[in-house]
This record gives C-alpha cells, sequence and structure tokens, in this order.
C-alpha cells in the first residue's frame, strides 16, 4: 500500500443556498479543490462523490454521469457513494483506497447534497433509519437521537444544560467561520428555550437542514511536494458498520461502529487518543457529539456531558472539538459532511484556518457517521 | 408511500408479532431475521409469536412528526424490551405522554398505523400501552 496526501481542498458555503443548483455547488467545490492542488481537471483519474439521497432531494440519481459532465471532465470515471450522513466519509475513504492501492495516482474525493429544493425534507432524512421498523411506526429521525439522549440521561446522568453546552461550544467556532451556515452564538438559555423537536432535545440540539458540496484531492504521498509546499498526509482511513435499526444495539449508550472504527484507526496510525490535537466529530444532534467523545477514547463512558461542560472542547480546551462549528453551526448537508470535516482539519493542519486555528495542530481526526451508528468513518490526518 | 404490497408482505410480523428464534443460541429477533448474527451458517431460526410484554427500555415525546402523523403529535415512541428478549420500536398510547418512564411496564395493542391519503389503504399494526 501507498501513502497518500491530500493536496487540495475547498467547501461551499453552507446554508439554505436558493439560488445555486445541486450541480452547480459540486462544481463550486471540485474546480476550488483543483485550483487549491495546482492541477488540471485533466490530470484526474477518478472521482468519488459522497451523496445521500439526490434522489428524494432532487429527484435526480446517476449524479455520477451528471458530475463528470457538468464538471467538464467527461470520460473520467466517477463513482457515487452512500452511507446516509457518513457518505462524504465513505466517499473520502474510497479516493484513499484507490490511491493507496496503486490503481489511480490522482483523485477527487468529494461530497454534495442539495436539502432545500423540497417542502419537507424530514421523510428523506428518516430513510437513513430502518424503514420498516423504526420510520414507519411513527419514528422521526430526532427521535431516535432523542432515545438515545433519554438513555443517556438514565444511565450516566447526564443533563440538559450538557447536552447544550455541546451546541454552545459548536456555535462559538461556527461563529469565527465564514462558510458556516449559522456563523453566530448561542446560550445554554437559548437552546434549552428553542422548541421541542423530540423530547428531550430542541431545535438547538439537532443539526440544520443544508446545501452545501465540498471536496478534497488526493495523490501518492511522495508525489505530494511538487504540488504544494504543505501537503497533509493521510494516516489512518477506517470503517466500521453496526446494525441499522436503534432496537438492535446491545446498548444505546455506546456506537459500536465509532468504537470499531476508532480502534482500526489508532492502531493504523500508530496513536491514541492523547496524541489527537484536534476533533471533528459528526453531531447531528448534540447527544451525539458526547457519545463521539465517549466512543472515540477522549473521555471515559458517561463522561462526555461533564467533559463539555468544563470547557476540555472548546478551542483552548486540552481536546479542540469541531473548530468549524460542527454539523449544527458549519450546517449538515448530509452528503457533503465526511468531506467538509476533512478540509477543516487540512486547513487547522496547514494553519489556515484564521480566527479559529489551533496553534500547534499536528495531527487531526475526523468522524462521521450514517443513521444512528449503522456506519462510522473514521479518519486520521497530520502535518 | 405507496406501500401496500409492503404492508401486506408483513402481516404476520405486524398483527401478531411474528419474530425469529435462533435454536443454537436462544437468541430472540424482532423484525425477523434469515440469519442470525451470532451464529451466523450454524444457527437455525424459526418463527415465535412474541408475546408482546415488556418494559420501556428509552422513549421520545415528537412533537415535530412527518406529514403521516401529524394529526397524532405530540405522541410517545419507544424502544420496548420485549420480555421475550428482543427489542422493538414501538408508539406508547393511551397515556399522558409527561407519565411515561423508562422501565414502565407495557403489553402490546393493535391499532391504526397510519392513513395514505382519503382515498389510500389504512395500514394496522402493533402499538403499546402501560399496564394498569
Ligand atoms: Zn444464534
Amino acid at each position: 500500500m501507498r501513502d497518500v496526501a491530500i493536496i487540495g481542498v475547498s467547501q461551499t458555503k453552507f446554508g439554505e443556498l436558493w439560488d445555486i443548483s445541486f450541480r452547480d455547488m459540486i462544481v463550486e467545490a471540485g474546480m476550488g479543490s483543483l485550483k487549491d492542488a495546482n492541477i488540471e481537471g485533466k490530470d484526474l483519474e477518478a472521482m468519488y462523490v459522497g451523496n445521500m439521497s439526490a434522489g428524494l432531494f432532487v429527484q435526480q440519481e446517476h449524479i455520477s454521469s451528471l458530475i463528470a459532465d457538468h464538471t467538464g471532465l467527461v470520460p473520467i470515471p466517477c463513482a457515487r457513494v452512500e452511507a446516509a450522513c457518513a457518505s462524504g466519509g465513505l466517499a473520502l475513504r474510497n479516493g484513499i483506497i484507490a490511491v493507496a492501492s496503486g490503481y489511480h495516482d490522482f483523485v477527487i474525493a468529494a461530497g454534495v447534497e442539495k436539502m432545500t429544493d423540497v417542502v419537507d425534507p424530514t421523510p428523506a432524512i428518516a430513510t437513513a433509519s430502518d424503514q420498516e421498523w423504526e420510520a414507519q411506526q411513527g419514528v422521526t429521525f430526532p427521535s431516535l437521537y432523542a432515545m438515545i439522549a433519554q438513555r443517556h440521561m438514565y444511565e450516566y446522568g447526564t443533563t440538559r444544560e450538557q447536552l447544550a453546552m455541546f451546541s454552545v461550544v459548536n456555535h462559538k467556532n461556527g461563529a469565527k467561520n465564514p462558510l458556516a451556515q449559522f456563523p453566530f452564538e448561542v446560550t445554554v438559555e437559548q437552546v434549552l428555550k428553542s422548541s421541542t423537536v423530540a423530547d428531550p432535545l430542541t431545535l438547538l440540539d439537532c443539526s440544520p437542514i443544508s446545501d452545501g458540496a465540498a471536496a478534497i484531492v488526493l495523490c501518492p504521498a511522495d508525489m505530494a511536494k511538487k504540488y504544494t509546499d504543505t501537503p497533509v498526509y493521510v494516516k489512518a482511513s477506517t470503517q466500521a458498520s453496526g446494525t441499522i435499526a436503534l432496537h438492535d444495539r446491545k446498548n444505546l449508550t455506546t456506537i459500536d461502529a465509532t468504537v470499531n472504527a476508532a480502534r482500526n484507526a489508532y492502531d493504523m496510525a500508530g496513536v491514541g487518543p492523547k496524541d489527537i490535537d484536534a476533533v471533528e466529530v459528526h453531531d447531528c444532534f448534540s447527544i451525539n457529539g458526547i457519545l463521539a467523545i465517549e466512543d472515540l477514547g477522549f473521555v471515559e463512558k458517561g463522561k462526555g456531558g461533564v467533559a463539555v461542560e468544563e470547557g476540555m472542547t472548546e478551542l483552548d480546551g486540552d481536546l479542540p472539538v469541531n473548530p468549524s462549528g460542527g454539523l449544527k453551526s458549519r450546517g449538515h448537508p448530509l452528503g457533503a459532511t465526511g468531506i467538509a470535516q476533512a478540509v477543516e482539519m487540512v486547513w487547522q493542519l496547514r494553519g489556515e484556518a484564521g480566527k479559529r486555528q489551533i496553534a500547534g495542530t499536528e495531527i487531526g481526526m475526523t468522524h462521521n457517521i450514517g443513521g444512528t451508528g449503522g456506519t462510522a468513518a473514521v479518519h486520521i490526518l497530520s502535518v | 408511500m405507496k406501500d401496500t404490497v409492503r404492508g401486506w408482505r408483513h402481516i404476520p410480523q405486524r398483527y401478531n408479532l411474528i419474530g425469529s428464534k435462533c435454536l443454537e443460541c436462544g437468541k430472540v429477533f424482532f423484525p425477523k431475521r434469515i440469519i442470525c448474527p451470532e451464529c451466523r451458517r450454524k444457527g437455525q431460526l424459526e418463527d415465535i409469536k412474541l408475546r408482546g410484554e415488556g418494559k420501556i427500555y428509552t422513549y421520545s415525546i415528537i412533537n415535530t412528526p412527518t406529514d403521516e402523523f401529524k394529526t397524532i403529535a405530540p405522541y410517545v415512541v419507544a424502544i420496548v424490551e420485549l420480555d421475550d428478549g428482543a427489542k422493538i420500536t414501538t408508539q406508547i398510547v393511551d397515556c399522558n405522554p409527561e407519565d411515561v418512564k423508562i422501565g414502565d411496564e407495557v403489553e402490546m395493542v393493535f391499532r391504526k398505523i397510519r392513513e395514505e391519503g382519503d382515498d389510500g389503504v389504512i395500514s394496522y399494526g402493533f402499538k403499546f400501552r402501560i399496564k394498569k
């Protein structure tokens, strides 16, 4: 296997982008990453694009052809990769595997989702869960995470305020990110007083409905310096599966897919949780951010809420979490999220993260979840 | 959602709570499975009618449902740990949502689940209620 480097990254603004179409977003992100990598489209050999549900959100399948066509890159092969909200993380992993294996040298891994063209995106989002035995029972996607939160509060005494703090810290970071959907701060009180979506979760515990795209250019590590002075190296790329339905988990307060993907990632990179300088975790809901820092091994099981409350996860804390603002504040265009997390980590490692830069970041991690933990993808990147 | 056939296919499971039991390891599954994830090829699954009694393992009160369930909101959903072994996702009915707690004993009831619009098929199946 060859070592792999990231030589170019790009992300569109995330938000309700009514004036920009699905195809325009992915073209913008893709072209941005090529420019950042100092290579031309004709140098590319393959494209992998994470997308959860263009079919349900914009009534378009076969987006592999659409994207190759509208980026002007026909006949370069393009493959769509899908694992609900982890589609982006999987696209990155597939791109990395393609380069590491020696099959291709220059590859784009991208992600895109256009969620605001439908009146009600809720049924489409619910397809990330077990359609027949969860969604059709009347369960919504937020209510599945609400049930996880309820159980975490019951087993470990996690408080409503601690959940709210996760959103507060995200927004504090996102306020410093010009590409974030909601670049402003919120207070614990605002989170608690926002409307209840699925008790105990309120609107400000939930990541938003977003449009956006992001892209990354990969190449063999030994070629990277020809294109950039600041390559970022892929130390680990792992993925694990879990049961599709939440009710089939032995334990609701641990996402086994995260635990398994993280263990393999640490092994692959030869590092441990203490070596990670910053992490982007999948906080589709505040409770999932808390599960993530526990399941990735940064704090003991059940202590995530306390750690957030005590400031561990802030930009100047022991382990800065979601410097980008996370899914909550940066936004969560499902298929783009896993790529955007890695884009943020590349900016942090290059020292290009502006006002939210974490000084001295040398090793960063990204953590991307599909559904309620049916899929998890973990990446470890370094300078 | 045009799921007339899909609903019909599931009638034994949705009406009578038919799950699977592995004769090798004793584990119970709902919905039915073809393969026991514990025993894989050594496993032997057979149909089992679950008794439909258990305890609330966790729950949530839904305030913002999809269109299909708008008329019943706010309503309670839960994961119920059945006495027979499996966990199941269901609505909890006939209750004041605020009174539901983890550990409450519940039993299955047969109810209307949803309607496909004014002229569509009405789907029925299981929900659970708190035992008196
Ligand atoms: Zn078995």
